[in-house]
């Protein structure tokens, strides 16, 4: 189970972002998270990832403090594939940079045994974001922070992610939490629903 | 088209630089010891058909004591410049591990470039009993500065990039992310580095032994030929130093032309 405890964070000591903020995200749970621009979904995100350090408060994973070192259990999936992988390495090297993905696998995400040798500046935004939330699928990965993965996508691209991440995560166990704007994609994917506002979490 | 054309003329300069690097280096075997013979009977000719560009004092060619000089300059220009990247390149690395190292570096960086650059190489060389080696040590150790702070800054920016985030965040160690995400992106900015550097180090290396603080009298490097040259210039020898000095700036303009197609094209 992961949990944020009262987390408090802010840029600037004037401007609290977030204030007091708690949330539980079980095994095999689907948790939707919405709020307006700048609200601070993303830093949500970023901190129960532990890519940020809250000022107060904590993130906790089965009672245990975020590990600091071998692979996250908690990995963090960005809005842009094409910041998220190294502009220098292939398809193949970038995709197994922490596990190497069974060729079913590969399959059910739609990613293409011909795309291995190209460069990822040759692949669409959407393909690329499924070569990254593949790579993110590690076996020690237990919970996913999908922050608005499929905003670029078109609508068929966007089902067929959702469709393959959701037959992954219920033979997994995975818990998801998924951050967007879109109200109808979170009605549709996530049984439980957060809305983020003035740094407050509200039942949506 | 517009992405083509740096690349060409990149290419284009790369060669010819080249090719004056190569009949440079050939020209040395051609000369064998031409550049000390001295002849008693044609001291301090004006350039002409006998003496291409003029003999000096001792009645030594100047065309081959100049190609020499050139020849010298180039190997410690060489030498100095890739020790001084390596340097730079070392100390951003470093700077990446903890706040505390990169301020330290950073400290490094701001004390060196607030320092007089021919005070210090002055220092260096005499502290180190002047020749060869001194004198790329010496170039290598006040070179590196400004470079070091741009292969900083760029790492720095890098560290931040989502990629090299997922990286660390999928397992992967400090180690494997300096050499696999952050060090491949930065050689070509290394590359633009020790070549912009090199300029740099040939001239700081002549000023110093026109000083007297860098390489033996003995040897025929530029600095040598103008030190000497200036005793000269009252008696109107004036090949003496414009042929030397004409030398070393086609050199320095044809590697700084090198270094700032080489950037834009890379």
């Amino acid at each position: 189970m992961l949990k944020a405890r009262q987390l408090s964070f802010h840029f600037s000591p004037s401007l609290p972002l977030l204030q007091d903020v708690s949330l539980t995200l079980r095994a095999g749970q689907w948790l939707g998270l919405s709020g307006d621009s700048g609200a601070g979904k993303s830093t949500l995100g970023k901190l129960l990832a532990g890519y940020l350090a809250p000022q107060t408060g904590d993130v906790i994973l089965d009672g245990e403090a975020l590990p600091t070192c071998g692979v996250q259990p908690v990995q963090w999936l960005p809005q842009s594939p094409e910041l998220a992988v190294n502009p220098r390495w292939r398809v193949g090297k970038i995709l197994r940079e922490a596990w190497t993905p069974s060729d079913a696998q590969c399959q059910a995400f739609g990613v293409q045994p011909s795309w291995i040798s190209r460069f990822p500046q040759s692949l669409s935004g959407g393909e690329l974001q499924r070569v990254c939330v593949l790579r993110a699928l590690a076996p020690e990965v237990r919970f996913l922070v999908a922050d608005e993965i499929s905003t670029m996508l078109d609508p068929i691209t966007q089902l067929e992610l959702w469709q393959a991440l959701k037959r992954e995560a219920e033979q997994r166990q995975l818990g998801v939490l998924v951050i967007s704007h879109d109200s109808a994609l979170l009605e549709r994917l996530c049984p439980q629903r957060l809305h983020l506002s003035e740094g407050q979490l509200k039942p949506w | 088209m517009r992405q083509t054309q740096p690349r060409l003329r990149a290419a284009f300069s790369l060669g010819v630089t080249a090719l004056l690097v190569i009949g440079l280096i050939a020209s040395q075997w051609l000369l064998g010891d031409s550049p000390q013979q001295m002849q008693f009977n044609a001291r301090l000719a004006p350039p002409g058909v006998d003496h291409w560009l003029g003999t000096d004092a001792l009645g030594r060619e100047l065309w081959a004591r100049t190609l020499a000089g050139l020849a010298l300059s180039f190997w410690v220009g060489c030498l100095a410049a890739l020790l001084s990247t390596l340097i730079a390149l070392s100390l951003a690395a470093i700077a990446t591990l903890s706040a505390r190292l990169d301020a330290l570096v950073s400290l490094l960086i701001d004390t060196l470039l607030s320092v007089p650059h021919l005070i210090l190489l002055m220092l260096i060389a005499f502290a180190l009993g002047g020749g060869t080696q001194a004198v790329i040590i010496a170039v290598a150790v006040t070179h590196w500065p400004s470079l070091a702070r741009v292969l900083r800054a760029e790492l720095w920016q890098l560290r931040q990039a989502p990629y090299v985030r997922i990286s660390r965040a999928l397992g992967k160690s400090r180690w494997f992310v300096l050499h696999g995400h952050l060090l491949p992106h930065l050689i070509p900015h290394c590359l633009v580095g020790a070549l912009l550097l090199f300029p740099h180090a040939i001239l700081h290396e002549a000023a110093l032994t026109f000083l007297g603080f860098g390489l033996s009298p003995s040897q025929p490097a530029i600095g040598v030929l103008l030190a000497d040259a200036m005793r000269y210039l009252s008696g109107g020898y004036w090949w003496l130093g414009v042929f030397p000095g004409l030398g070393l700036l086609l050199m320095v303009l044809g590697f700084k032309r090198l270094s700032s197609h080489l950037r834009r094209a890379l």
